[in-house]
């Protein structure tokens, strides 16, 4: 589904050009479970970013569904994002003045779905991730666990391919980092591809395939052969 | 995305920064009430003046002996070449052409006036029977005088209600004797004080026959002639009559300045409509300082919700949404702060009528809707690059931040 070749990513910093992606090519099948680790600085989030379509590369290809998506136009990569991507970001990106369901509107909102499907879209999304009783309160009334759940919701509420996640448990405490892992397996399970930048090797371990970056490179690339359910 | 959603999502960010929201609509209120009130001050004085002088009479012609020196030197009057002299029978013969309705001959002058021990002077005004109608002046008591040949001086007389009350005191003035200068009149009318009327105090006034006035001034030429033309048509016609009527009986001399009320009307008109665009360009000048806070305000928002920006474009906005979000943020602010601003002013200029009912100030129609017009755009306009600025950043860069 995901097919990277050969990506490059360059930035310019000051008069030096730092390689943040060094030629990475890397294929990612419908359904994974991915485990992005490597040392901070190593280009996985960069990584994740190309991948996203929030970042171009600076050379390579990229395949997405069979698609090259490394000459669509900005309006064409919002829309890929909008259908295909789901994001789960470290600090959750609620927006502060939108209520729970409000949050989880917003994807609905951008593809211009019609208001009166979305209300039953967005309550069931919200129960889903049991938080039925939460959907009017505001992202400072919820805990960090809860916050990350509604940022689930809305990441997933378009149905999208990819689930990418950015330290999802970075800014959690232990039980909800669990929770909140356990539900992003769950929606894996349901056939969601799930790529995690960690650096959390509790988690890495809990993946399929585990992906080392460093210095722009994939070092490693290894799939566990035993499977615990 | 749906222009419902995209209105929706920019009031909710208007109402969930409240502060930044007030002072803007502050800012764009001041602005469009101060147009609102400045243009209706403005407006207000054209009306008072204009109407003051409409309440003259109307349609009327005033002839003054005497041609207004176009080239240098002094004027005739003052070199003491005294023209011809304007003469009732100059007068008279004005009301052969077929465009005026009345004619007001008009001595004038100063005399001591006197009943038994008391005397005060007091103006003298010698005219005939029109000028009453053609001053749309009314009597308090008897009437005003009598019809007739004006070169003959009847010892009649008219007079105000000062005068009236100096000299009789509480005594009654009609059909009584006065004296002016050497001369005895009867009273036979005692004048309506008019609240305003430019130039005169009807109440101070003593008017008598124009023969009886020029006898008295020993002076054969008239001070004036004011003439009421058949309709506002009429005006430029009745001009040319009058001209060509005077030039045939002073050997082609036309030596009279002709002064029409509409064209000093047209005159007042013109200052204080310079002057009131003025004070509302001058008032303008305060929305675009609204316009660059708007610039301003939407600057600093977006820094302020770089991470927003940059999740929407995660969530799969394009560029073009975000400009839409931003624009119509920055639109609704300046409208809403428009009206506000249009209603507050509309409040000032009432309270100016409150307080000086004789100042008609009202906002004139093009004021307001150029100001509701100027505040809207000037608020698109200046937030455009705000709104580009936004649709621009990098989501990457945006999302780092938390």
């Amino acid at each position: 589904m995901i097919i990277l070749d050969g990506i490059h990513r360059a930035f310019q910093v000051g008069d030096q050009t730092v390689h943040a992606l060094n030629g990475v090519s890397l294929r990612i099948d419908a359904g994974e479970y991915v485990a992005v680790m490597g040392p901070s600085g190593s280009g996985k989030s960069t990584l994740l970013n190309v991948m996203g379509l929030l970042d171009r590369p600076t050379a390579g290809t990229y395949h997405l569904d069979g698609h090259d998506v490394t000459t669509l136009s900005d309006e064409q990569l919002a829309a890929t994002r909008r259908d295909k991507i789901g994001f789960v970001f470290q600090f959750f990106h609620l927006v502060p003045r939108l209520s729970a369901a409000e949050n989880v509107e917003l994807p609905l909102m951008l593809a211009g779905v019609d208001p009166t499907q979305r209300k039953d879209r967005v309550a069931k999304a919200l129960a889903g991730m049991g938080l039925a009783d939460r959907a009017d309160h505001r992202p400072d009334q919820l805990s960090g666990g809860q916050r990350q759940r509604v940022a689930i919701a809305r990441a997933t509420i378009l149905e999208p391919a990819v689930i990418l996640a950015d330290e999802p448990t970075g800014n959690l405490d232990q039980q909800s980092g669990r929770d909140v892992i356990a539900i992003i397996e769950e929606l894996n399970a349901r056939g969601i591809a799930l790529v995690v930048v960690t650096h959390d090797s509790m988690i890495a371990g809990r993946a399929r395939r585990r992906i080392q970056i460093v210095d722009g490179n994939v070092e490693s690339d290894t799939v566990r052969e035993t499977r615990e359910s | 995305m749906r222009v419902e959603d995209i209105t929706r999502y920019a009031v909710g960010a208007l109402r969930g920064y409240r502060t930044r929201t007030l002072l803007m609509l502050l800012a764009m209120a001041i602005g469009v009430a101060a147009v609102v009130v400045l243009t209706s001050l403005g407006e207000g004085a054209r009306r008072y003046v204009t109407d003051r002088f409409a309440s003259l009479g109307s349609h009327l012609l005033i002839v003054i002996p005497g041609r207004a020196e176009t080239r240098g030197g002094a004027p005739a009057t003052l070199m003491g070449e005294t023209p011809r002299d304007l003469t009732i029978a100059d007068a008279m013969a004005l009301l052969r052409s077929p465009h005026i309705r009345r004619i007001a001959p008009i001595s004038l002058g100063g005399a001591p006036v006197s009943h038994g021990s008391r005397e005060r002077d007091s103006a003298i005004i010698g005219t005939n029977a029109d000028f009453l109608d053609i001053r749309h002046w009314s009597m308090a008591k008897g009437q005003f005088l009598p019809r007739g040949d004006d070169e003959r001086a009847a010892p009649v007389c008219v007079i105000g209600a000062t005068v009236r009350k100096e000299l009789f005191g509480v005594q009654p003035a009609l059909g009584e004797w006065l004296r002016i200068g050497q001369h005895r009149f009867r009273v036979i009318g005692i004048l309506e004080s008019e609240g305003h009327s430019i130039g005169v105090d009807t109440e101070e006034l003593v008017m008598i026959p124009v023969a009886a006035a020029q006898t008295i001034f020993n002076n054969p030429s008239l001070f004036r002639i004011i003439i009421e033309a058949k309709s506002r048509e009429a005006i430029a016609n009745a001009k040319q009559d009058i001209l060509n009527t005077i030039s045939a009986r002073h050997q082609g001399e036309k030596d009279v300045t002709v002064i029409t009320q509409d064209a000093v009307l047209a005159t007042f008109d013109r200052i204080f409509k310079a002057l009131t665009m003025t004070v509302a360009g001058i008032a303008a000048i305060s929305l675009a300082v609204a316009g660059i806070l708007i610039m301003n305000v939407m600057l600093v928002a977006v820094t302020q919700r770089t991470s927003e920006i940059g999740l929407l474009k995660a969530l799969g906005a394009p560029g073009r949404n975000i400009l839409a979000l931003f624009l119509s943020e920055a639109i609704l602010l300046s409208s809403a702060g428009a009206l506000a601003g249009m209603a507050l002013g509309q409040l000032g200029s009432w309270l100016v009528r409150h307080f000086y009912p004789e100042v008609p100030a009202y906002a004139p129609g093009w004021a307001v809707l150029a100001a509701l017009g100027i505040a809207i755009i000037t608020g698109g306009v200046f937030s455009i690059l705000p709104a580009r600025r936004a649709a621009r950043l990098d989501p990457v860069q945006a999302l780092s931040r938390r």
